[in-house]
């Protein structure tokens, strides 16, 4: 018995106690700095009198700072506009497509439900510099639409296979029935197998939301004045100046950066692991 | 009050009537036009088709001729055959960046299957407090990469790393170490991070494969004598080896093309010393301008992700046709 306990100790108490603090340490890191008086954050790493897991004068002073010396509020806000609209876009397209290739009979279907699953794999990494020049001359550069067009090419391969899958696993027989009844094919799919796949609908949107507020390259390249970047592209490139790190700013901006992503992910997590666990089953 | 009756058991009859109507109208015959299965699917996927078109296939296709021509910023190129991949071939510090991308790539993948494995043999034990434990593992995954980078980039900061801190308090160190100032460790920080960051995925995603696995099996292995490992070896793994292989697949190609871990946490440097294809691309495309030479260098990622993506496609089918 006491053996028993023992082994469970190490094989299992003690490893996931590892995992824990090692997944959550930076976060913790993050926003005990955020917190932190400049004097105490910039105190020499062997001074006796260092604390560093801990603040006794915790103080605002970086929020205020951040939101007085830059338009954080409007990049949270330009952020939280284009994910909503690029994912609205996705879902919609990813929808539409996801329904033919499930249900619908027609040439070339394996083709292109085989080119979209390619186009889910081409990393935004590999197209960046002509997908500039592209949005040069469509005169998009700088305007929040250059991303809710962008963010759509590694969003609607994602739900419209996600969809698909999910579409898949809806009984024909209830389309079917439907039909007899006498709605077209158009309502059939509008009417019944819409509201049937909310739930996967609803997966495919908190997973494509959290993808765009994560989005960087597009951000960084496509936007230049800094009331229009997004958080992550804000945060890099406003809050750094010359090769001075404002730290105490920077985590205060990266805490306030993640919370909203991180709610919504806390609201939806059922949801979420759906849309990930989704995303790679073939 | 009769008469009253009588009008709202007419008006109900006009709108019987009405119903049908609309039926001989123009929508109507839209929508009898959607009736046909050919024709539905092509108004279906046409705004997917178009998006992906417009914003993946032609980029594709201007990327190949940007990487044959010497344009750069305001100045229209003249096309100049393979000179542009020639030359980043040739280049010291581009070989120093395809050595780093396989590096990287090899031993964050490998970290992060194993880490990834091992979290979700733990996860998919039974404990209190195991839901809050599993949705709290994702949140690497969840935060925007370049915002915990900026943590991690504060831990390993030169004059006032925690970490050096917590190591010269246990009394392993003397002196600081040059976590991100010294070109070799910097890499490898940079792969601690990535597994970090990628390692909830992995553990999240074989989770849902372990719960699909049926306990019975197990029971069986045991009565029969094998032991936890010979059981993971034989039955888990086995069974998991579908999930894992599409998992790895999806992580090498974000693992291979990435760009805002590095971006944030070493800039490529010291000296250029710790870039990938993508940073380097951005390097010369973006920052220096020079488009033709930076879209070479990003189309070297292409070989390798033909592969892996062929490797995928292959797979899929086989598990289709089984």
């Amino acid at each position: 018995m006491i053996e028993q306990r023992w082994k469970k100790w190490v094989y299992f108490y003690i490893p996931l106690a590892v995992f824990i603090v090692g997944t959550l340490f930076p976060f913790y890191w993050m926003a005990i700095t955020a917190f932190r008086p400049d004097e105490e954050l910039y105190r020499s790493w062997r001074a006796v009198n260092n604390t560093p897991f801990w603040t006794l004068q915790p103080t605002l002073a970086h929020f205020q700072d951040l939101l007085a010396k830059t338009t954080f509020p409007r990049w949270l806000w330009n952020t939280f506009f284009i994910a909503v609209a690029s994912t609205g876009i996705s879902l919609f397209c990813g929808l539409l497509a996801g329904y033919a290739l499930a249900r619908l009979k027609f040439p070339m279907a394996g083709a292109l439900g085989t080119g979209i699953f390619v186009t889910y794999l081409v990393p935004p990494t590999l197209l960046f510099i002509p997908l500039a020049d592209i949005i040069r001359n469509f005169r998009l550069g700088n305007t929040p639409w250059a991303l809710i067009l962008t963010y759509p090419t590694f969003l609607v391969p994602f739900c419209t296979w996600l969809l698909m899958g999910y579409f898949k696993t809806i009984p024909r027989e209830l389309e079917e029935c439907a039909r007899i009844d006498g709605a077209t094919r158009f309502g059939a799919m509008l009417r019944i197998i819409f509201p049937i796949a909310v739930p996967g609908i609803l997966s495919a949107g908190i997973f494509a939301f959290t993808l765009s507020w994560n989005e960087f390259i597009y951000a960084l390249i496509f936007l230049s004045s800094p009331e229009r970047k997004t958080v992550p592209v804000g945060v890099v490139s406003e809050l750094i100046r010359g090769d001075i790190y404002f730290w105490g700013q920077l985590m205060a901006g990266a805490l306030l950066g993640s919370v909203p992503v991180a709610l919504v992910y806390s609201f939806f997590v059922e949801y979420y692991v759906t849309g990930l666990t989704g995303s790679v089953k073939g | 009050m009769a008469n009253h009756v009588l009008e709202d058991a007419g008006s109900a009859a006009q709108l019987e009537v009405a119903l049908p109507h609309p039926a001989t109208s123009k929508p109507a015959r839209f929508e009898r036009f959607l009736e046909n299965e050919r024709f539905l699917a092509f108004i279906l996927l046409a705004p997917a088709v178009i998006l992906l078109s417009v914003f993946i296939a032609y980029p594709f296709v201007m990327g190949v001729w940007l990487s044959l021509s010497s344009t750069s910023v305001g100045i229209p190129g003249q096309f100049v055959g393979i000179r542009n991949f020639v030359k980043a071939w040739n280049d010291s510090i581009f070989q120093q960046t395809l050595r780093n991308t396989f590096v990287y790539t090899f031993w964050a993948t490998l970290f992060k299957l194993t880490l990834g494995m091992w979290l979700a043999l733990l996860l998919n034990r039974h404990f209190r407090g195991k839901r809050i434990v599993r949705a709290s593992m994702l949140l690497p995954f969840i935060i925007p990469t370049v915002l915990s980078t900026f943590a991690w980039r504060w831990m390993f900061d030169p004059t006032f790393s925690v970490l050096n801190w917590v190591l010269y308090r246990g009394g392993f160190i003397m002196t600081k170490l040059p976590f991100l100032s010294d070109g070799a460790w910097a890499l490898w920080c940079a792969i601690i991070v990535n597994t970090w960051r990628g390692m909830p995925f992995f553990a999240i995603t074989l989770l849902a494969g372990l719960q699909t696995i049926n306990p019975d099996l197990h029971e069986a292995a045991s009565l029969d004598g094998a032991g936890a490992w010979h059981r993971f070896w034989h039955v888990t793994w086995p069974l998991l080896k579908p999930v894992t292989i599409v998992v790895v697949v999806f992580s090498i190609i974000q693992t291979f093309s990435d760009f805002q871990l590095i971006y944030v946490l070493t800039g490529g440097g010291p000296a250029n010393s710790t870039h990938l294809l993508a940073t380097y691309a951005y390097q010369l495309g973006v920052a220096a301008g020079l488009l033709g030479e930076g879209a070479a260098i990003s189309l070297f990622m292409f070989p390798v992700l033909l592969v892996v993506v062929w490797i995928q496609l292959r797979y899929l089918r086989r598990l289709e046709g089984v």
